[in-house]
């Protein structure tokens, strides 16, 4: 009888049991859900989650599903570091995330020391000044952005003296002490330098600051949320110079949240689901039919990224994670060949990513490409 | 002298929403002698509620404002009373205040998960511009937000002081068992004292919410310069609360302006040290109501 119970038992354990490990390769992604940077992590999310199942449809990567795997680090450093060790202990072959330069600071050294590579969202120069060869970028080093920006302030606005508005994070303050050495190098005078905080919700203060520096235009270096409060505040303080912005400033969530106030504002954008590119209208259409509302840049860069990393493994040939960081380094992947990666794209020796990019300006709530920009190395 | 202007009148509409929420302080002191630390959660709730009700009800925004409203009387007016203070005061002030800890919390999440973690817009139900004040060009948002908000204050004090059924709620508030003797009926006028703290946290929250957007983390810092507002202005007045709402609202924009935006929640943070150490009855408040 006990013969006849353990037979039934292992019989119905073959129905139930779930696909086994070894038809999955697991990917964790450790991204801001919650806190100051829900609104990119979120878009982060969704591009992957999106990324996932278009390559999943097409039989996984060499006929491996992907797992994935969301984990919540609410915006914090502390929670990070444990959610990527904690990606670590799981088995992931690859971390996602995080978006914030300072929380990707604070927990790269781990995925390093563990020999697994780390695709993450954020902008802040320092990030690949560190030597830390499992690090890949899926946006513009802000270093590489920031002279563009400056050439527009001289060459397009003719301006003479620029408020600088940060947040006092790894991210702002790694912008402003890119952006303002940029400036002076080009006779453009630093008339404010406003440091705010990382989650603020009164910006009305410093945008009457910026309103009383006498500048010909500001230039505004926050996240999403933080971004569209202070548009809201300068609107509503009456401030009628040029504003400008990298990427942050004229993302969808920016222009959904600061309404008639993001109306005007100008900048550069490293990803726009509106640029003129091909890649990013089909990428656009289907994050919108899935999610019901339109994907910012960093949709873009979570879908890429996970794309970028089904290309370097089929290219490799296995789930090697040495090989992998490897192969990234160096790497070009054209739209041709692979259309997930949605615009030509390389990484260079650091971890780097290089595209072409975009100026733009918001006109009736609605982003507009003016100008592509090339590759900083084609 | 522009700048000052501006920071003056932006420092006194953001005063008068702290004022809103620090009433409410106030008011629940006033009754059970405990502190509410969901405060800040009940004036980031009613925007939450009302863009819930237009995006998952479909429905018009005005209808939608009426909707969350009536709802969040019941639940945090009604409910906070009946089912949370009720049953923990029995228990004493300390088992009540760690409860409204509780609340808290069961409210920033569940505002996170059951509507967005993310930071929404809320439509601005006063006039947006620019009109010009001794020569300084100033938000006309942020003279409306001033009005309507100390327009209510102002509400409720003439209520307090000048009716009827206001006197009763001091009477009250100021000695329950004689209240009682009287045949004063305590508990409805406790019940009034909470929705009336309701309502002027939906206010607040309608008012504030177009200006740092509808999220389910503003209850932190609303809160926090509520409390201190209310510790400042003096915790058993409602004038006190108005009176240190403005101060908050002032130092808060003065500090962020002419220090800095890292100190600018540690300023006034300095100044409720100062008043705990030097005048800890408040502004305006009663010191011997404070020492019992």
């Amino acid at each position: 009888m006990k013969a006849f119970f353990a037979a039934v038992l292992l019989g119905t354990a073959t129905f139930v049991v779930p696909a086994s490990a070894e038809d999955t390769v697991k990917l964790v992604d450790v991204v801001e859900l919650s806190g100051a940077g829900a609104t990119a992590g979120t878009n982060w999310r969704n591009g992957i989650d999106l990324a996932v199942a278009e390559i999943n449809a097409k039989g996984g990567i060499f006929g491996k599903k992907i797992e994935i795997v969301h984990y919540d680090t609410q915006t914090n450093p502390g929670n990070t570091r444990a959610a990527v060790q904690r990606a670590i202990d799981e088995g992931t072959y690859v971390v996602l995330g995080p978006v914030f330069s300072g929380p990707i600071g604070a927990s790269m050294q781990i995925a390093q020391k563990a020999g697994v590579p780390q695709f993450v969202g954020g902008e802040a120069a320092s990030l690949t000044k560190q030597g830390n060869p499992y690090l890949f970028r899926s946006s513009l080093n802000q270093a590489d952005a920031m002279p563009k920006l400056a050439n527009w302030f001289r060459d397009e606005l003719k301006t003479k003296s620029v408020a600088v508005v940060w947040v006092n994070n790894d991210f702002g303050k790694g912008g402003r002490d890119s952006m303002i050495p940029e400036l002076q190098k080009r006779g453009i005078a630093v008339a404010a330098d406003i440091a705010t905080e990382s989650g603020q919700a009164d910006f009305a203060a410093d945008a009457i600051k910026v309103k009383n520096s006498g500048a010909d235009a500001v230039f505004v270096y926050l996240n999403e949320e933080e971004s569209a409060r202070f548009l809201r505040a300068a609107k509503q303080q009456g401030i009628d110079k040029p504003l400008v912005g990298e990427t942050t400033l004229l993302g969808a969530k920016v222009i959904e949240l600061a309404g008639d106030a993001a109306n005007g504002v100008k900048g550069h954008v490293g990803l726009s689901v509106d640029a003129p590119i091909a890649g990013f209208k089909s990428f656009s259409d289907a994050f919108q039919a899935k999610y019901a509302y339109k994907s910012d840049h960093n949709g873009i860069k979570g879908y890429t990224s996970v794309w970028a990393i089904k290309t370097a493994t089929e290219k490799n040939g296995s789930f090697d994670r040495e090989a992998l960081m490897k192969t990234m380094h160096g790497i070009r992947i054209s739209p041709k060949d692979v259309p997930g990666i949605l615009i030509e794209t390389k990484w260079n020796d650091v971890g780097d990513v290089d595209r072409e990019s975009f100026l733009a300006e918001v006109k009736d709530g609605k982003q507009v490409i003016t100008k592509i920009l090339p590759m900083i190395a084609p | 002298m522009d700048q000052l202007i501006q920071l003056l009148i932006a420092g006194l509409a953001t005063g008068a929403i702290y004022a809103l929420a620090a009433i409410g302080f106030t008011l629940v002191w006033q009754t059970s002698q405990t502190i509410n630390f969901a405060q800040g959660e009940f004036v980031m709730l009613p925007a939450i509620l009302a863009l819930a009700a237009r995006d998952l009800l479909h429905l018009p925004f005005w209808v939608a404002l009426i909707v969350a409203t009536a709802a969040f009387l019941a639940l945090f007016g009604f409910g906070f009373k009946r089912f949370l203070v009720d049953p923990m005061l029995k228990h004493g002030v300390l088992p009540l205040a760690i409860a409204t800890m509780a609340l808290s919390i069961l409210m920033k999440e569940g505002a996170k998960d059951g509507y967005s973690a993310q930071a929404a817009q809320f439509p601005s139900m006063v006039p947006e511009g620019v009109v010009s004040i001794v020569g300084a060009a100033v938000s006309l948002r942020d003279i409306a937000v001033f009005v309507v908000a100390v327009a209510a204050i102002v509400a409720l004090q003439l209520f307090v002081d000048r009716t009827r059924l206001g006197r009763t709620m001091q009477a009250t508030a100021q000695n329950p068992t004689v209240a009682r003797i009287l045949g004063i009926r305590v508990e409805r006028m406790i019940l009034l004292t909470f929705l009336i703290n309701a309502a002027l946290a939906a206010l607040a929250s309608y008012l504030i919410s177009p200006i740092y957007l509808a999220k389910f983390s503003n209850g932190e810092f609303i809160g926090l310069s509520a409390f201190i507002a209310a510790i400042v202005g003096g915790f058993n007045q409602v004038r006190g609360a108005l009176a240190g709402g403005f101060v908050v609202g002032l130092v808060d924009n003065l500090a962020a302006a002419y220090v800095s935006s890292g100190y600018r929640t540690a300023v006034p943070l300095a100044l409720l040290v100062v008043f705990i150490l030097f005048k800890p009855e408040g502004l305006l408040g009663r010191r011997e109501e404070r020492t019992v």
